[in-house]
């Protein structure tokens, strides 16, 4: 069983890197052929260094890089390949495209290998593939800021690599070009199958591009998941705090009529899972996404509302364009956040100090038991 | 006119130029990326040269290169010549006077290249030797091109150094600044003025070529 799961990996990276300083480092993480994985986490939290190690451009204490079957680093045999033997296309944060080099003599760079006429022709298609034809004969300092990312983008894969890293591809360009070069990056995947990794502290953009994401914080790696999963299922508190959510409370688990129930203030509250894994009076923390919260509507019943229904008081309602972050709070004190569109907001008439009924889907409700709400928070080196 | 003093000074310069230049690359671009103890002792030591008053160097120098001392004695065993008074010796101690105008140009250079520009070339299978061909050089090709024509300028006006070192042997180590300082010494005016007119005319020219050339690369301009 465990070769199995080895050999559906081979093809793909695989990353495990540990050391105590200069830069402290646990990390580990996999990434599959065709997939894009993200690392996100706050500045600091070792990204760039973890895609450096892939990329042979620096060497950690311990650990393990392998990718396509091939081990390309490895500490315990003190085995570390070349960059330049590793085959990576590296797009770094500020592109670094040669600037005596036109965009075509960058593409063309990494294919040394071949004669000239071929290079020449190579280049010549991954221009067009990044759509920049015409401006092959440019230099990178006539090039707009998306331009040079394409030539880099280019270049990178130009090589023909076993895994393409991106450090932050698209935080030196504006917001409109951004979000075409997220869209076309989007598109190129589909006719690359290697890994892609993406450093980015931009959670939208993660969340948009990528199809796992790897959570980072201070060097450690905390969880690797689908989006969707990471949003809705966090390992510990510290994750969702580092995803940006909030919503994370402590309950009691007690029994009611035979049946589990996690008491929350005086809130009795239905749990889909993981309570019956939990003994009677036990603290746990709890974590709810924002989208498993149901507002009430005033005028007619919507569906989810007979499941764990409560009554709140809108403390704070902020507009952010057509998103409003509205802020509950609930008897005992706790705060509940979550976004709903402004009209809505309109509809149901919310204002501060309103008293509302909202619904907590049982499904939702996602326990972490061992965590306790604000113990990780400050502890740094966890 | 004196020619064999102009024939002296361009050959001083030209050989100068030629040697210290490979040198001034190795050890400028050492001393951008090197990160070591002492670093900064290293740089104070190339820069001496700069600050200290000629004939300070130029008096170390003629004790250091006469056959009683190291330098001059391992040389003697070499070749079985002197240091001193001989093109030889101006030639070595204008190469030492020298350096801090061929290193420090490229040195400034090198450091002006932004480190991820060699890892990109490494991750695109560039090794060292290519990266520093196709990409390095290129790059600091007009630092390069300052220092070789700080070098060739400052050795045609050396003064201090060469006739502390050499004296003023004719064809052999009387180079041109020196030739003019005794035409004035003999009430020659003319033949001062000639000499003064024709060195003026080199570095300018020298300059001129330099920034010239330096002006010419499109990839620069924004």
């Amino acid at each position: 069983m465990a070769d199995l799961v080895l050999d559906g990996l081979a093809a793909g990276l695989r990353v495990a890197v540990n050391q105590t300083g200069p830069i402290p480092l646990a990390a580990e993480f996999t990434c599959q052929p065709g997939e894009l994985l993200a690392l996100v986490g706050p500045s600091g939290s070792g990204k760039t260094t973890l895609l450096r190690t892939i990329a042979g451009l620096y060497r950690p204490q311990g650990g393990r890089v392998e990718c396509a079957g091939d081990s390309w680093f490895d500490a315990e045999r003190k085995h570390s390949l070349s960059p330049q033997l590793r085959q990576v296309g590296m797009v770094f944060q500020d592109y670094a495209l040669f600037p005596h080099l036109t965009a075509l003599e960058n593409i063309q760079l990494p294919l040394r290998h071949l004669p000239q006429p071929q290079r020449r022709e190579l280049a010549e298609q991954w221009l067009a593939k990044v759509r920049l034809e015409g401006l092959g004969k440019r230099y990178p300092n006539a090039l707009s800021g998306g331009q040079r990312q394409r030539v880099a983008l280019a270049r990178a894969l130009a090589r023909d690599p076993k895994v393409l890293l991106l450090d932050e591809p698209f935080s030196a360009v504006d917001q409109v070009t951004r979000r075409r070069l997220q869209r076309e990056l989007a598109l190129l995947r589909q006719q690359i199958a290697i890994p892609i990794l993406l450093v980015t502290h931009d959670l939208e953009e993660a969340t948009a591009l990528a199809d796992q994401i790897c959570v980072l914080h201070n060097g450690v790696s905390l969880q690797q998941a689908p989006p969707d999963e990471l949003f809705s299922r966090p390992a510990s508190p510290l994750v969702a705090r580092l995803l940006d959510r909030h919503n994370l409370f402590e309950g009691v688990v007690i029994a009611v009529e035979g049946q589990r129930r996690l008491q929350w203030g005086a809130c009795i509250l239905e749990v889909a899972e993981g309570l019956a894994n939990l003994s009677l009076g036990e603290t746990v923390t709890w974590y709810l996404p924002p989208s498993d919260i149901v507002l009430h509507r005033r005028d007619r019943p919507s569906q989810g509302e007979r499941e764990n229904p409560l009554a709140a008081t809108v403390e704070e309602l902020v507009v952010l364009g057509g998103i409003t972050s509205v802020s509950l709070r609930v008897q005992h004190g706790d705060m509940l956040r979550f976004d709903i569109a402004t009209h809505a907001v309109r509809r149901n008439q919310l204002t501060r100090g309103a008293g509302v009924n909202v619904s907590l889907l049982a499904a939702g409700i996602h326990l972490l038991p061992g965590h306790r709400v604000r113990a990780d928070a400050h502890d740094k080196r966890k | 006119m004196d020619w064999s003093a102009l024939s002296v000074s361009l050959r001083l310069a030209g050989f100068t130029c030629l040697i210290l230049l490979p040198v001034a690359i190795w050890l400028g671009r050492a001393l951008a990326y090197a990160r070591f103890r002492g670093k900064g002792l290293c740089e104070a030591f190339v820069a001496l040269p700069l600050v200290l008053p000629p004939t300070v160097l130029g008096f170390y120098l003629l004790l250091s290169f006469g056959r009683d001392a190291p330098v001059g004695s391992l040389w003697a065993d070499l070749t079985g010549d002197g240091l001193n008074f001989t093109f030889t010796g101006i030639l070595l101690a204008s190469l030492i006077a020298n350096l801090p105008f061929a290193v420090q140009p490229i040195q400034r250079a090198f450091e002006h290249i932004p480190h991820n520009l060699r890892e990109a070339a490494w991750c695109s299978g560039l090794g060292p030797w290519q990266t520093l061909l196709r990409i390095e050089l290129p790059l600091v090709w007009p630092g390069i091109l300052s220092a070789a024509a700080l070098t060739f300028a400052h050795t045609l006006g050396e003064f201090g150094v060469i006739l502390m070192v050499g004296g003023a042997i004719d064809g052999e180590t009387r180079t041109l600044a020196i030739a003019i300082y005794d035409r004035v010494q003999a009430f020659d005016e003319q033949g001062a003025a000639q000499m003064s007119a024709l060195l003026l005319l080199v570095s300018f020219i020298t300059l001129g070529l330099v920034y010239g050339l330096a002006g010419r690369r499109r990839w620069a301009r924004g």
